[in-house]
């Protein structure tokens, strides 16, 4: 029974002091974290009463009353505003849409059970990473440049993103196919095109749907900060608001993007449960 | 096989008379694609009008894009002193999305169980909860460090401060769904032992999500790594700053360059990310 005991007592101490030291290594990384990142606690809790007053400020009118009191006055702006977020949403959409175009395209040329070439898999993967990597705020900076200010820089930015987010995701479903219809077509004498439009979409389409619904809402909350670099959108107004300390303004156009936001995630959640519950169908 | 495609083919109607309900075109299914696809392609045109899309500002951009493509070959630098400002801005880049994602997970962790169904009984602060992580969730990065500027001034501590409050909700919502999935099993094992309630939990459900959670932590560390190579950009630290700054005074070969490591950087965190939670989800699979 002894020798058992000890055994155990090592094993329990061994494991002790390997969760010892990954907790160390983990402090060690935190205090560089800290170092690296300007960490001055004593400034936190000195200004950490600004954070609360803060939002207590967003909460008050010029007039000093509570914005809630008197929504007129704190929606002073509201047709302006509305059109901006609508005009975000579109860029959203566009740039969802072009995005979900070149991912459709390119998904294919990148998926190892479709096309033998190793080279063109390499090249297109690797231009898929680029786009993925780079943030889409990055090319709209590069873009508003090239472009001009407006919402085409913000579009084409976020086109390039999301296509390279999609071909990945998209590529990972067509590489998990039934291979046995697109066999079957191939044996019946269809070409490449005729074997992904009757073997391999019929497999995947429901699936990209909802990956590019998901896109949606990740662009949709991308798209409002666009405006911070000059791409269109919302996002001007806001920044300005934020800058020039027009505490009513940033409270009303905020609560405008997280409803706006939740909406559209509410929306294409019940689209998405729908196309799973047809996928459910169907098979 | 041929033989017999030809035969088929010279009975093609004797056939499509033998099954007419594989042949039939199916109306409906054709006309709600239609009605779909049209509605798509009519939004987008829409969409085009409205925004004002220009096909020759779009070729003009596009002429200039290959003018500034071509400028920022070969990606340098500019000196020395410059490099070492980029890596170091490199480093609090990173420091940023480390402290951040820590922040959000030790604040999340009490979070998820109070979202978790099979933990907290009480439904309204169960909905609560998860309504209010919804609406912080809602709010960009970007914006989140606009607002913590405001209080705790410019500079990368504001940065991690941003990354902490986007990430928070979404960490305990996945908390919470892994927390309510657990298995019942070892709960009832500690209970049926005389365990309080707060043994339950450490010895019936931490095991459990513990490698779940470290697997999910890693997994916000690569994403936070590139959310904070852009937080500079509005003044949180980091080296979205120097981004910035070399496109808009249009020195690209410095842009560039900045462009490059935070490619590679990313890429090295990927790599080493993706291999820590392989090896994570494998001893817990044991």
């Amino acid at each position: 029974m002894v020798p058992l005991m000890r055994t155990y007592a090592d094993a329990i101490a061994a494991r002790r002091r390997q969760t010892a030291l990954g907790l160390a290594l983990g402090a060690l990384a935190l205090a560089l974290a800290c170092l690296g990142a300007d960490v001055d606690i004593f400034v936190f809790w000195a200004k950490l009463g600004n954070f609360s007053s803060y939002f207590y400020r967003l909460s008050k009118l010029d007039t000093g009353a509570f914005v809630w009191t008197d929504p007129t006055e704190w929606y002073w702006g509201l047709r302006r505003w509305l059109g901006q977020l609508g005009e975000t949403l579109l860029m959203a959409y566009l740039g969802t849409a072009t995005g979900f175009v070149g991912g459709f395209v390119l998904c294919f040329l990148c998926s190892r059970n479709l096309v033998r070439s190793g080279w063109l898999r390499w090249l297109v993967r690797r231009y898929l990473e680029i786009c993925r990597t780079v943030p889409d705020i990055v090319f709209a900076l590069i873009f508003v440049v090239a472009f001009g200010l407006g919402p085409l820089p913000g579009v084409l930015a976020i086109a390039i993103h999301t296509t390279g987010a999609l071909g990945k995701l998209f590529s990972e479903v067509v590489e998990s196919i039934d291979m046995k219809p697109v066999e079957g077509i191939a044996a019946s004498g269809g070409n490449w095109f005729e074997r992904i439009r009757f073997a391999v979409l019929p497999q995947v389409l429901s699936n990209f749907t909802s990956y590019g619904l998901l896109r949606f809402e990740v662009n949709v909350r991308g798209a409002t900060v666009l405006g911070f670099v000059g791409a269109g959108g919302i996002g001007e107004e806001l920044i300005t608001a934020i800058r020039k300390f027009y505490y009513a303004d940033v409270s009303a156009i905020l609560l405008l993007v997280m409803v706006c936001v939740m909406a559209i995630d509410l929306l294409s959640e019940q689209v998405r449960h729908r196309l799973l519950a047809l996928e459910g169908a169907r098979a | 096989m041929s033989a017999l495609r030809d035969t088929l083919l010279a009975q093609k109607s004797d056939v499509v008379l033998r099954y007419p309900e594989s042949f039939r075109p199916a109306l409906w299914a054709r006309l709600n694609v239609m009605l779909v696809l049209g509605g798509v392609i009519g939004l987008y045109a829409y969409a085009l009008v409205t925004l004002d899309f220009d096909p020759y500002r779009i070729l003009g951009g596009l002429l200039r894009l290959t003018d500034i493509a071509a400028m920022m070959l070969p990606p340098t630098p500019d000196g020395w002193g410059r490099t070492q400002l980029y890596f170091e801005a490199l480093g609090q880049t990173l420091a940023i999305a480390f402290l951040g994602t820590s922040l959000a997970a030790v604040l999340a962790i009490p979070l998820g169980f109070l979202a978790a169904r099979n933990i907290v009984g009480n439904r309204i602060l169960h909905f609560t909860t998860r309504r209010v992580m919804d609406s912080v969730r809602s709010i960009d990065t970007l914006i989140w460090a606009l607002i913590w500027i405001n209080v705790v001034g410019l500079g990368p501590f504001a940065g991690a401060l941003a990354i902490m409050s986007s990430d928070i909700a979404a960490f305990a919502k996945l908390m919470s769904e892994a927390i309510e999935t657990a298995d019942r099993g070892p709960v009832e094992g500690v209970q049926a032992s005389g365990g309080s309630r707060l043994e339950r939990i450490r010895f019936g459900i931490v095991p459990q999500v513990l490698p779940i959670f470290a697997s999910q932590i890693l997994y916000f560390f690569e994403s936070n790594t590139r959310s904070a190579t852009i937080i500079g950009i509005v003044g949180a630290g980091g080296i979205g700053l120097y981004l910035s700054e070399e496109i808009r005074v249009l020195e690209w070969q410095r842009a560039a360059f900045l462009i490059v490591m935070v490619l590679l950087t990313v890429a090295i965190i990927d790599q080493v990310s993706q291999r820590l939670r392989a090896a994570i989800m494998g001893t817990s699979r044991r």
